[in-house]
C-alpha cells in the first residue's frame, strides 16, 4: 500500500517541490530588486545563485524514486532506443558476446563440476587416496602414481592406525553373470570392509556388508548398483534375499547402492567382498586400491607419518613364505603417499581443463577488447550528443554511468543469450571431449554456472564499457564542440586508445596462436610415434573371463581359450587372432616384478621391476608387432612348458647391446626361479599411451609355472584380451559371429568390451586431441578478431582522414606511398603486439609443457611462423581500407565535412 | 556553470539535524529556511541549496516532516515545512549523540593542545 501510495503521490510531490523551488527564486530576486538591482537582473542573477536548477530538481525528485530501478529504466529505455537505431552495431557485439560468454560458460561448467565441485560423498573432503611411495624400488618409476597397498599391508594400516576412521582397498574386474538371460559380463568392485563406511553413502535397501560378509568362508553375497537393479530387475525391491550366479559362484542379493553412486569415478554394476583369508597373507600383491576417512581435523601428514611407522611392523608380521627375507622391502624404502581422493579422481585431466578454460578466457577478453574498440568509435560519433549534454549540466559521472549502462545493458542480453550457446557448448564438449572425462555425471548448467554467466557478463561489460567511459567523461565541453570537424586529422590521443587496444589483440592472439600451433606440432609428433602396433583401425578387439568354478583345471583353461581362437579365427574375413593378458594403452598391467639377466650385477642386489604380459602365439603377429629376432611362442612351447620368454628391444639393448645379441640368452625372476631363455624379441610397445615413454616389457608364455606358489604350480591366464585381426573391425555382425564360435566351445561365456584397436589409440591421444581442438577453434577466432580489430581501425583512421588524404593527393603524394602509410601503422601495430606477445606466450606456455610431445614449449618453427602468420592478416586487414584511401576523389574528399 | 553538489556540510547528517532544529522553532518554506541557517550561522556554514531542497524531501520522506500548501511574505503559494513528532524524537536523539561526539572531540583536541 505504502509503495502505491508513494507512486501516485509523487506527482503531487514534483509539483511541490517545483512551487518551492520557483518560490525561492522569485523571494531571492525580490529581495534583490528591493536592494535596488533592475528586475531582469535580480531574476538572473537569483538564478544563478540558486545552482544547477534542474539537477537540484532532480536531486528533490529522486528522494522519491527507487532511484536505481527508475533511473534503470529511463536508462534502459534511451539504451534500447539508441542500440535499435544501429542493428548492425548491436547484433556483432551480442553474438561476440553470446559465443564468447558461451564458450566460457561451458567450459566453467565443466571446471567446475570437474574440479571444483566436492565429491558426492558425505565431508568428501576428508578422504584420501591410500598411495605409497618407493623410491628404493628400481623400475618403480614405471607406475605413475606409486605404489598401491597388498591385502597384508591394508590390514597392517586398518588394525594399527589412529588417523583414520575408515579404511578399505577395492579392485575392479569383471564377473560373468549366468543364470539371468543371455551369460554377460558385469563390471564389478571388489570391495574390503571400510570401503562402504569411508564413502559412507547408504544403499537404497538392503544393508551394506557386513564383517560376515568379509569372512572367506562365510556366505557368499553381493550388492547391485542401481542401474544394475533397474535393467535387471525392474527395480524390484523383493531381489533382497535372493540369489544369483556369479562367476559360477551362488551369491545373495543383500543390498542395492543408490543411483548416482560411484567408488571413486567407477561406473560398476555389482559390489562383491573381497574375503581375504587373513591366515594366507603374504607381503607381496600390491594391486589393490586403498581409500580412507580422516577423522576429523587431521590433516594427510598427520596421516603419513602415522601410517609411515607401519611399515615395519608389516614385515614383522608377515612374509612371503618360506626362506625368503621379510625386510627385503626396506630396500625398497616404502613411505606412504597420501593425497586427496579428488586429486585422485580427477587426475591428468585437470591440466588440460585449465589450459581451455584459460583459452577461452583470453578468447573472451580479445572479444571485450574488440567490442571496446567498436563502442570507442560509436562513442567518437556521440562526441557532440555528449558534449552538449556535459554543457547543459550533465555530470561526468552522469556521462560516465550512461556509457558503462549501455555496456553492460549489451553484456548481459549478451549472457543470456549466452546461456543458449553454453547449452550447446557443453553437449559439445561432452560429446567431443575426453571419454575417460572424469565425473562426467556431474558436470551441468546449474546455479553456479548461472552466477559464473552473470558475473562474466557484468565484469566483461565494464571492462569493454569503462574504456569509452573514462575517454568520454572527461570531454571538455569547449573543445570538443569548437574542435570537432574542423581539424584535417584525427586527434592523436583519440587514435591511441585504439591503437592500445589492437596491439593488446594481436599479443593476446598471438599467444593462443603459438599455444595451438604447439598443440598441432605435438599432434603431429604423436601421429608419427610408432605405438608397436600397426593398422588399428582393422584390429578388432574384446575381453574374455573363464572363472574358477567354471574350469579349474589351469591347462583346460588354456585349451578353451585354444580352442575359441581357432573358431574365431575361422570367421569370414579374419585373417589372424592372437590374445593376451593386455592389450597396449587398454590401461591394464598385467604384472610388474622383478625380473634380471644372467651375469648381471645389479645395484641394490635385485633387478628392477618390469612390465610382464602374457601372450599366446599369434598374437604380436596378429597386432602387428614386429618380431625384431628370433621368433614367437608356438603352442607346443606352452603346452610343454617350455622356459622360454620373448622381450622388448629395449630390454635386450640394455643388457646384450643388440636385439640380435640377446636370443637365447638368459634371465630370471628371481634368484630360486628357473633361467628362462629368450626366444625372440620384439619392437618397443608404447604400452601406456603414444606419449608415454615404451615400457621395459618381458612377455611370458599365456600359461607357465607360476613362481608365486610354493612349490611352482601350473597358471594360465583367465582374462584375456583377443585381437582379432579382419577387414570387419567394428561391425556389430562380427561380434556376434565371435559370440557364436564362443558360444559354440562353450555356452556359459560372455565376452566384454568389444571394440576396435582404433578407438583405444584415439583415446590414448584424446587428451592432446582434445586439448588441440579447443586451442584450435581458440586460436582461429583470436586471429580472425584480431583481423576485424586491425581493419577496423585502419579503416577508421581513414575514414577520419579522408580530408588529410585528398590534400595529400592534390599535393602530388603518390598513391602507392599513401596505401603503404596504411598498412605500414598496421604491421607497426602488429609488430609491437607479436613484441608483446612472444614474451608473454614464451612464460605462458611453460605451463603446457606436460601437454606437449616431442617439442619444446619454445618450439622455434612455431615462433617463426605465428608472427609471420600475423604480420600477413595485418597487412591484409590494412591493404583493403588503404585501397580506398588511395582512391580517393581530392576534390570529393576535400568537399566532406 | 554546474555548481558541485557534492561539497557538503561538515558531516552526514549536520544538515538535517540544522533542518529539524531550526523548523522545530518555526515552522518555515524553503527560502526562508536557508535565509534562516545563513543568518543565524553568520554566514559561516555554506548551505547550499542544492544540498538543502533534496535533504528536505529526504526528511519529508522518512516521515520526519511534514509539508503543507501556504502562502509566503510577499503572498506567492509556497509550500510551509514543519517537524513531525517522529522527527522531533529523531532530533533528540540526532542532538545526543552529536552532543556526544562534540565533546568528544573537543576534549582530544584540548588535550592534543596541551
Amino acid at each position: 500500500m505504502q509503495v502505491l501510495s508513494r507512486l501516485f503521490g509523487r506527482s503531487r510531490r514534483y509539483s511541490d517541490i517545483d512551487v518551492s523551488i520557483r518560490e525561492h527564486i522569485s523571494e531571492r530576486a525580490d529581495e534583490l530588486v528591493e536592494e535596488g538591482m533592475p528586475r531582469a537582473k535580480a531574476e538572473q542573477a537569483a538564478r544563478r545563485e540558486f545552482g544547477n536548477l534542474a539537477l537540484i530538481r532532480q536531486h528533490s525528485r529522486e528522494q522519491w524514486q527507487w532511484r536505481a530501478l527508475e533511473s534503470f529504466l529511463a536508462d534502459l529505455k534511451f539504451t534500447i532506443r539508441r542500440l535499435r537505431k544501429s542493428p548492425a552495431f548491436a547484433i556483432t557485439v551480442l553474438l561476440t558476446l553470446a559465443i564468447g560468454i558461451g564458450a566460457n560458460t561451458a567450459v566453467f561448467s565443466v571446471v567446475d563440476g570437474v574440479l571444483l565441485k566436492p565429491l558426492p560423498y558425505p565431508d568428501a573432503n576428508r578422504l584420501v587416496a591410500l598411495w605409497l611411495d618407493a623410491p628404493g624400488a628400481a623400475g618403480l618409476s614405471n607406475f605413475e602414481e606409486g605404489l598401491r597397498l597388498s591385502p597384508s599391508l591394508y590390514f597392517t594400516f586398518a588394525d594399527h592406525n589412529h588417523t583414520f576412521q575408515s579404511l578399505g582397498v577395492w579392485v575392479s574386474g569383471e564377473l560373468n553373470v549366468t543364470g539371468l538371460a543371455q551369460p554377460e559380463q558385469a563390471h564389478a568392485l571388489w570391495i574390503s570392509d571400510g570401503i562402504l563406511q569411508t564413502l559412507d553413502v547408504p544403499p537404497v535397501a538392503g544393508r551394506w556388508f557386513s564383517a560376515q560378509d568379509q569372512d572367506p568362508k562365510g556366505a557368499k553375497t553381493v550388492m547391485l548398483s542401481y542401474g544394475y537393479w533397474q535393467r535387471h530387475f525392474g527395480g524390484d525391491r523383493g531381489v533382497i534375499g535372493t540369489s544369483i550366479q556369479l562367476d559360477s559362484q551362488t551369491r545373495e542379493i543383500v543390498g542395492i547402492m543408490p543411483r548416482g553412486f560411484r567408488v571413486l569415478d567407477r561406473e560398476f554394476d555389482l559390489l562383491v567382498p573381497l574375503a581375504f583369508d587373513r591366515g594366507k597373507l603374504i607381503l607381496a600383491g600390491f594391486g589393490y586400491n586403498g581409500i580412507g576417512r580422516l577423522k576429523p581435523g587431521v590433516s594427510i601428514p598427520q596421516a603419513n607419518a602415522d601410517v609411515s611407522r607401519l611399515i615395519e611392523t608389516w614385515m614383522h608380521s608377515y612374509s612371503n613364505g618360506p626362506g625368503t627375507n621379510p625386510f627385503f622391502y626396506r630396500n625398497w624404502r616404502i613411505n606412504p603417499e597420501f593425497r586427496p581422493l579428488k586429486q585422485q579422481v580427477v587426475g591428468q585431466v585437470s591440466k588440460v581443463l585449465w589450459v581451455v578454460m584459460a583459452t577461452v578466457g583470453l578468447v573472451m577478453l580479445i572479444a571485450c577488447v574488440n567490442i571496446a574498440n567498436l563502442l570507442l568509435v560509436r562513442a567518437d560519433s556521440r562526441r557532440q550528443e555528449l558534449s552538449i549534454r556535459a554543457a547543459l549540466g550533465a555530470g561526468r559521472a552522469r556521462i560516465a554511468r550512461e556509457l558503462l549502462f549501455e555496456s553492460v545493458t549489451l553484456s548481459l542480453t549478451g549472457g543470456l543469450l549466452a546461456l543458449g550457446a553454453a547449452y550447446g557448448g557443453l553437449r559439445l564438449l561432452m560429446a567431443f571431449g575426453p571419454a575417460d572425462l572424469p565425473r562426467l555425471s556431474e558436470i551441468a548448467l546449474d546455479g553456479r554456472s548461472f552466477a559464473f554467466t552473470f558475473v562474466l557478463s557484468v565484469l566483461s561489460g565494464f571492462l569493454f564499457g569503462s574504456i569509452p567511459a573514462y575517454r568520454y567523461s572527461r570531454t571538455s565541453a569547449a573543445s570538443a564542440l569548437s574542435g570537432s570537424n574542423r581539424t584535417a586529422s584525427l586527434g592523436r590521443d583519440r587514435q591511441r586508445s585504439r591503437s592500445v587496444l589492437v596491439v593488446a589483440q594481436v599479443a593476446m592472439a598471438l599467444v593462443l596462436l603459438v599455444s595451438a600451433l604447439l598443440m598441432i606440432r605435438t599432434f603431429a609428433a604423436l601421429r608419427n610415434v610408432d605405438p608397436g602396433f600397426s593398422d588399428p583401425a582393422h584390429l578388432e578387439t574384446m575381453r574374455m573371463f573363464i572363472p574358477d568354478l567354471l574350469v579349474t583345471d589351469p591347462v583346460q583353461v588354456t585349451r578353451l581359450q585354444n580352442e575359441i581362437a581357432d573358431k574365431i579365427a575361422a570367421i569370414p574375413g579374419v585373417t589372424s587372432v592372437g590374445f593376451s593378458a593386455a592389450l597396449p594403452m587398454a590401461g591394464d598391467d598385467p604384472n610388474w616384478d622383478e625380473f634380471g639377466a644372467e651375469g648381471k650385477h645389479y645395484a641394490g642386489g635385485d633387478p628392477p621391476l618390469r612390465l610382464f604380459n602374457y601372450v599366446a602365439p599369434g598374437y604380436f603377429h596378429t597386432l602387428g608387432t614386429r618380431i625384431v629376432a628370433g621368433r614367437d611362442f608356438t603352442w607346443s612351447d606352452i603346452y610343454n612348458f617350455n622356459q622360454y620368454i620373448i622381450v622388448s628391444e629395449n630390454f635386450a639393448r640394455e643388457n646384450w647391446g643388440s636385439a640380435a645379441a640377446a636370443i637365447g640368452k638368459r634371465g630370471r625372476q628371481f634368484t630360486n626361479s628357473p633361467w628362462q631363455v629368450v626366444i625372440g624379441v620384439v619392437q618397443d610397445v608404447r604400452h601406456n599411451g603414444v606419449d608415454e615413454k615404451p615400457p621395459v616389457t618381458i612377455y611370458w608364455p599365456t600359461m607357465l609355472m607360476s613362481p608365486y606358489t610354493r612349490p611352482p604350480s601350473t597358471d594360465s591366464q583367465r582374462a584375456i584380451s583377443f585381437a582379432i585381426r579382419t577387414n570387419r573391425a567394428g561391425n556389430e555382425s562380427l561380434v556376434a559371429d565371435v559370440q557364436r564360435a564362443v558360444w559354440s566351445i562353450n555356452g556359459s561365456l560372455p565376452i566384454a568390451n568389444p571394440g576396435t584397436m582404433q578407438e583405444i589409440y584415439s583415446k590414448s591421444m584424446e587428451r592432446t586431441s582434445f586439448t588441440l581442438a579447443m586451442l584450435a577453434i581458440a586460436g582461429s577466432m583470436a586471429l580472425s578478431l584480431g583481423i576485424i580489430g586491425i581493419y577496423g581501425v585502419i579503416s577508421y583512421a581513414v575514414a577520419q582522414r579522408t580530408r588529410e588524404m585528398g590534400i595529400r593527393l592534390a599535393l602530388g603524394a603518390p598513391k602507392h606511398e599513401l596505401k603503404w602509410m596504411f598498412v605500414r601503422s598496421a604491421l607497426m601495430l602488429t609488430g609491437v603486439g607479436v613484441g608483446i606477445g612472444m614474451v608473454a606466450a614464451a612464460a605462458l606456455t611453460q605451463s603446457m609443457k606436460s601437454l606437449l610431445y616431442g617439442i619444446s614449449p619454445l618450439d622455434p618453427i612455431t615462433y617463426f611462423t605465428v608472427p609471420l602468420v600475423l604480420a600477413f592478416a595485418a597487412i591484409l586487414a590494412s591493404y583493403l581500407p588503404a585501397r580506398r584511401a588511395a582512391s580517393i576523389n581530392p576534390v570529393e574528399a576535400l568537399r566532406v565535412d | 556553470m554546474a555548481k558541485d553538489s557534492d561539497s557538503r556540510d561538515l558531516f552526514p547528517g549536520a544538515l538535517e539535524i540544522m533542518i529539524l532544529q531550526s523548523l522545530h522553532r518555526k515552522p518555515m518554506h524553503g527560502y526562508a529556511l536557508v535565509k534562516h541557517i545563513k543568518s543565524v550561522s553568520d554566514n559561516l556554514l555554506q548551505i547550499e541549496e542544492g544540498s538543502l531542497y533534496p535533504a528536505l524531501q529526504r526528511l519529508l520522506r522518512e516521515g520526519l516532516l511534514d509539508s503543507e500548501e501556504g502562502i509566503s511574505a510577499k503572498g506567492r503559494p509556497t509550500r510551509i515545512y514543519r517537524v513531525t513528532a517522529a522527527g522531533l524524537h529523531h532530533l533528540e536523539k540526532e542532538m545526543q549523540s552529536f552532543e556526544k561526539m562534540y565533546a568528544g572531540i573537543a576534549r582530544v583536541l584540548a588535550f592534543s593542545r596541551t
